[in-house]
């Protein structure tokens, strides 16, 4: 019993799709704002597409970016549900005496996210193809490796969430929905970093996904793909896990220390 | 021993539980009960001392040791969303149970909860959740079980029956079962030894029987209450000494 078990990993992994499936509204709701923003930004879109000469310049950008901050937001916003719910449910000392290790579980959690990104964002993404003849698939292989990037990026920020909320309870929970959107303004999600101020155009290139949106205009209105775009966000992203695991790790210490695993929930 | 800001919960408390036996932890509310079991769980980290369970270190060695332990208590839950089967699934496989469908039919049975398999867990009473988390704590046929007030919340009834199946498991199987309580007839009809705490403490310990004649009452719920008010002396001994 010493080493990782995919057993156990799948354990977790079913355990929150029992979750899942129990109820169609909660399915519903993971594709509704992904669509719903989808949606809106199509529209501007087409409005934009007659009226500016940048978004002519390749129709997609807007919508291709509208997805992929989904990704990213969908994939931390997934991870930490994922542990979310073992708060509400007053389940983390139960399983935490079992043999559940630590990585096993931030590995179901991972996989969770994935299966909850891909729910919410591929419903958006194959609707945009009827509304407004646009497919971000067109994108190809870079579209994965944008896809990959950002999921990364969003486990990172969600192990610091999770990390927080056992060191500080539910009272951290809120941080779950928004901490993602303060990266937002220097992810160069919607505009080219150069046009953040000169000092935040350093925060923004320490940022992962702000490669990812370079790399993703690159492609649509250069027809270039970027790889040093990618190395240099593939190399951060390996950074910011790490930290991630870092701070996670710490403060499950922190929680067995102060005896926060068994208080924790609603 | 454990101390939480400079506050001591639990200090010099060292005992053992063999093979077989049904230890009692007694004691009021913040005598250091739970935090003891938390603990022995490795859910809580001492801040000095050692833990051994099953012959193991559990401050280095605590995953080697959990597959052959387990717990129940009413402090944590099981997701309430997700239906009895699927909980005890879950576990079975966190467990590394082997023939799961097996070992949960035959729990189902024995602890009275197949018709309640297809319910969710938050839909259940009290005392048919505190039967579905005892199958949890059995899943894996722990050679160790600690459960902190196993009978918390209960009707005499079902508590009188969770009771006496506690025993049976223990009877068939050599299990060692620790339990908290505040339930004084349940610790002398199930409890071998018993360890009365208090502010962090272990101020005596013997067999139910051992403790009534030591204090020269009726029951062991008089006993308590002497060592709880200080009656007898700082802990209560003096009377019997």
């Amino acid at each position: 019993m010493t080493g990782i078990s995919p057993r156990r990993i799948g354990a977790m992994v079913l355990r929150y799709l029992y979750v899942l499936r129990s109820s169609w509204p909660r399915l519903l709701e993971l594709a509704y704002w992904p669509t719903m923003q989808m949606i809106i930004w199509g529209f501007i879109t087409e409005f934009l597409y007659t009226n500016s000469s940048w978004v002519a310049q390749a129709f997609g950008v807007l919508l291709s970016a509208v997805i992929l901050w989904d990704v990213l937001f969908r994939g931390q916003l997934g991870f930490s549900l994922s542990f979310l719910e073992e708060m509400w449910a007053r389940n983390l000392g139960n399983l935490f005496v079992s043999p559940l290790r630590p990585i096993e579980h931030i590995l179901a959690m991972m996989t969770m996210s994935l299966i909850r990104t891909v729910i919410g964002v591929a419903p958006a993404a194959l609707l945009a193809i009827p509304l407004y003849h646009y497919s971000i698939f067109d994108l190809g292989l870079p579209l994965l490796a944008f896809f990959v990037n950002l999921l990364l990026m969003g486990w990172a920020v969600g192990l610091m969430v999770t990390g927080l909320v056992l060191r500080y309870g539910m009272g951290a929970e809120n941080l779950a929905w928004f901490a993602i959107f303060a990266l937002a303004p220097v992810s160069a999600v919607y505009y080219p970093v150069s046009a953040l101020p000169e000092w935040l155009q350093w925060v923004a290139l320490a940022l992962p996904s702000a490669h990812v949106f370079e790399g993703m205009r690159s492609v649509l209105v250069d027809h270039v793909f970027r790889s040093d775009l990618l190395t240099t966000a593939v190399l951060l992203n390996l950074f910011y896990i790490a930290i991630g695991a870092i701070i996670y790790l710490r403060f499950f210490d922190l929680a067995r220390r102060r005896g926060l695993l068994l208080q924790v929930g609603e | 021993m454990k101390r939480f800001d400079g506050v001591t919960a639990v200090d010099a408390v060292s005992f053992g539980v063999s093979a077989g036996s049904t230890v009692a932890l007694l004691g009021g509310n913040g005598a250091g009960k739970t935090t003891t079991i938390s603990m022995l769980l490795g859910l809580l980290l001492p801040s000095s001392g050692s833990v051994r369970v099953l012959g193991e270190d559990m401050l280095r060695h605590r995953y080697r040791v959990l597959p052959r332990m387990n717990f129940s208590s009413p402090y944590v839950d099981l997701p309430h969303r997700l239906t009895v089967r699927q909980n005890l699934t879950v576990y079975a496989h966190l467990y590394g149970v082997p023939h799961w469908r097996d070992r949960i039919a035959e729990l189902a049975e024995r602890l009275a909860i197949a018709p309640l398999m297809r319910r969710s867990f938050g839909s259940l009473s009290a005392g048919q959740k505190t039967r579905v988390a005892l199958a949890k704590a059995l899943l894996n046929r722990p050679e160790v079980l600690l459960l902190d007030e196993p009978t918390a919340s209960l009707d005499p009834d079902t508590a009188d029956w969770v009771r006496r199946y506690l025993a049976e498991y223990r009877d068939e199987t050599g299990a060692a079962i620790l339990l908290a309580s505040h339930n004084m007839a349940e610790v002398e009809r199930l409890c071998d030894e018993v360890l009365m705490m208090k502010q962090g403490r272990i101020v005596d310990r013997g067999s139910p029987r051992e403790l009534i004649a030591r204090y020269g009452r009726q029951n062991l719920e008089e006993v308590f209450l002497d060592i709880a008010r200080d009656r007898n002396g700082p802990f209560g001994r003096e009377a019997a000494q």
